[in-house]
């Protein structure tokens, strides 16, 4: 078989031409506002960015509907990176090359780091809806970052609210900490509980470890039935939590137990157990069964649109551009600096995740959830608010 | 005319060539011709240029089916790293350090692994790459799983266009020498070979070596770029990705590494847009190469102007299937 090589020649070099044209940059249009959505649409945390990106095409699609922000309409265009930072950082550029007001992702905290020197350099603010790592809005050296935004609060804020919950709610004095001492979320979830619970005048009567991997606990636990505490704090993921909880409770172990949203897992109900949970809390960034109108308003519109339930990441998206529709109100103008100016500016923002307010590092001050399992069933059990 | 094709002549032509590309290249950099999104994307370019032609050497030219090339990678950008970002050295030092840890790390992986053969080679860097990896996810001095951020970008396009300079004109030069028959002849025959007083655990563990060296130094590049490096970055994914251009471009050429990386860097980018269906393209792009041209776009052929005009006016056979 002999295929003409001239046409296969001519056939590379138009495609070649057609990427380096394709490459170049369009200058955003006067009568919409464009905004970037950067997210992970493939590779390994696909899920985290597909239910993200469906979150906040409602979002623009319900502004739009009503009219879009200053008269005008929001124009989104959406890049999949991967999962991958340096992916990241090459669709930042590309959307920032086309003109857009802002960025609403990455999901992951690395990736949002890809991101940092673009939007820092373009000074175009980026939302993150997701990115829960304490360095995502400040430098080593503690400064904020001044175009890095996220509408989630980030990983230690969990412990204080556990440590609240505990004390007031379930009124533990006595505490345990068994923590995954192998990973930055443990080791900070337990720290601020820690912090948070003696404040308030608990006494934390022992702190045990366990590392990714573990599969038997009976030795720690057994030591800890000694201990007989009101309240057993395991900031961990859901992996190692659900053998633990089964084997605790195998040992007679009956304090409830608390977490954080590492828990969060159809596995941990076939793991441990419908009957091992009961007693089990842990905290989240919000609820599907929250009875406030606002999320019920939402989750009906997801379910209308997308035919599935909207969970955490497609809530925080969905926050992420209501607040950046938010700030364009505010700021009156369509100007990525003016915009910056109005998100550090933000107040008592009511979002499906709850209402916020930006602090100087970039953080949302905001309520969470804390969600039990009751006889295997997900049950919203409280809001509650940062003190 | 007739001085020009001496091999000084023809030096001269190169030099002024790569002369000219490199200025071309800074001018539309400096004058904003390139924005950012296009210097990223030729960062990315550069990178996988490095990493594909060193990868080729080992896989390519040497015949071991070797998949730790991201292992090496995450060495020469982590002690780059510690070097320019913990220890403010100069960036030449970090490049150093970077190339001649992933060099030490590739000598010390292959000496034990490269009496392996075939799959069970494979096997074995892939094993020692995914080490490397959690090894780094274990070191709480460099941020463990969440990486270390915020480093200094000082890779440059100067640094970039050098660094595949020096990769291709080492290899090929190394390849065209005695001890590049040598490798080749271990490809083609072990036995034979051996028989004929190569040493090929030698020679294999030179290769291995010198693959190992420029991947670090890619990794060096790609640290000082963009921005963020974790262990998860150098993953076994990253190695398959090269292994894909290495193929792609044709086992054994350096032409077909260099155009593969090209390309497959263009068709990542050009598919960003289409999220969708991203990856169902992308297979299929590589799976119609490997089925009209199994052996690469390239063979084993190495391309130099005078072959391109062979291919023009149809005196070359390359683009038929045998």
């Amino acid at each position: 078989m002999r295929i003409s090589r001239k046409v296969v020649l001519v056939v590379l070099m138009l495609f070649m031409f057609g990427i380096v044209a394709g490459c170049g940059g369009k200058a955003g249009g006067g009568e919409e506002i464009l905004v970037g959505i950067n997210a992970e649409l493939s590779g390994a945390v696909a899920s985290y960015g597909t239910n993200a990106r469906d979150g906040a095409m409602l979002a623009i699609e319900q502004i739009n509907a009503e009219g879009g922000v200053l008269g005008k309409k929001i124009n989104a265009i959406e890049r999949d990176n991967k999962s991958q930072a340096d992916e990241a950082m090459s669709v930042s550029a590309d959307l920032v090359g086309k003109g857009i007001v802002a960025q609403i992702g990455p999901l992951t905290s690395g990736n949002v780091q890809g991101c940092t020197l673009v939007m820092m350099d373009n000074k175009i603010p980026l939302i993150a809806p997701a990115a829960t790592a304490v360095n995502v809005t400040v430098n080593e050296k503690g400064e904020t970052l001044d175009y890095i935004f996220r509408v989630c609060f980030i990983d230690p804020f969990q412990g204080t609210l556990m440590a609240q919950f505990a004390y007031e709610n379930l009124g533990a004095k006595t505490a345990v900490i068994l923590k995954d001492a192998s990973s930055d979320y443990g080791k900070g979830l337990a720290e601020y509980f820690k912090k948070t619970f003696t404040e308030k005048g608990g006494k934390i009567l022992a702190e045990e470890g366990f590392v990714k991997g573990d599969r038997d606990f009976r030795a720690t636990l057994t030591k800890i039935r000694g201990l007989n505490p009101d309240f057993i704090y395991v900031p961990g993921y859901y992996e190692e939590v659900a053998p633990l909880i089964k084997q605790a409770r195998e040992l007679g172990i009956t304090a409830p137990m608390g977490g954080g949203d590492g828990w969060d897992s159809p596995d941990m109900i076939e793991v441990a157990g419908k009957a091992n949970l009961n007693n089990t809390y842990f905290t989240n960034h919000y609820s599907v069964q929250d009875q406030n109108p606002k999320v019920q308003k939402f989750v009906k519109a997801y379910k209308e649109k997308y035919n599935k339930e909207p969970d955490a990441f497609a809530a925080l998206a969905y926050d992420a551009v209501q607040l950046l529709a938010q700030a364009i109100k505010d700021a009156n103008s369509t100007n990525p600096e003016d915009i910056k100016n109005a998100l550090e500016n933000i107040k008592d923002f009511e979002g499906v995740t709850g209402r916020m307010s930006i602090d100087e590092q970039h953080n949302p001050v905001k309520a969470g959830v804390i969600i039990e399992f009751k006889d295997g069933k997900q049950v919203m059990n409280t809001r509650i608010e940062p003190k | 005319m007739k001085m020009l094709e001496t091999r000084w002549g023809k030096f001269i032509i190169e030099v002024v060539a790569l002369a000219v590309i490199f200025t071309l290249v800074q001018y539309f950099i400096t004058a904003g011709i390139f924005n950012q999104y296009h210097q990223i994307t030729l960062t990315s370019m550069c990178i996988n240029i490095i990493l594909a032609v060193s990868l080729n050497l080992i896989n390519g030219f040497t015949g071991q089916l070797s998949l730790g090339h991201a292992g090496f990678m995450a060495v020469g950008a982590y002690v780059s790293v510690v070097l320019t970002k913990f220890m403010g050295m100069p960036f030449i030092v970090g490049i150093i350090a970077g190339c001649l840890g992933a060099a030490l790390a590739g000598f010390v992986i292959g000496v034990p692994t490269l009496r392996l053969k075939g799959d069970y080679l494979a096997i074995a860097t892939l094993g020692f790459g995914e080490i490397i990896r959690v090894i780094l996810q274990n070191i709480d001095y460099v941020g463990g799983p969440a990486g270390v951020v915020g480093i200094p970008k000082l890779t440059s396009w100067g640094w970039l266009f050098a660094g595949v300079v020096v990769t291709i004109f080492v290899i090929q030069n190394l390849i065209n020498s005695s001890y590049g028959r040598a490798i080749i002849s271990v490809r083609e025959d072990e036995i034979a070979s051996e028989v004929m007083g190569v040493n090929t655990t030698n020679y294999k563990v030179l290769a291995f070596v010198v693959g190992a060296f420029f991947a670090g130094f890619a990794g060096v590049l790609y640290a000082h770029y963009f921005y963020i490096i974790k262990p998860e970055t150098f993953n076994f994914l990253k190695s398959f990705d090269v292994l894909v251009m290495v193929v792609l471009g044709g086992l054994g050429s350096t032409t077909g590494a260099v155009i593969a990386a090209v390309f497959v860097t263009l068709l990542t980018a050009v598919l960003q847009a289409f999220p969708a269906v991203r990856m169902i393209i992308y297979a299929l792009i590589l799976i119609l190469i490997m089925i009209y041209r199994p052996q690469g776009l390239m063979g084993n052929k190495e391309l130099s102007v005078k072959i391109l005009g062979r291919i023009w006016s149809g005196k070359d056979g390359s683009f038929e299937d045998k």
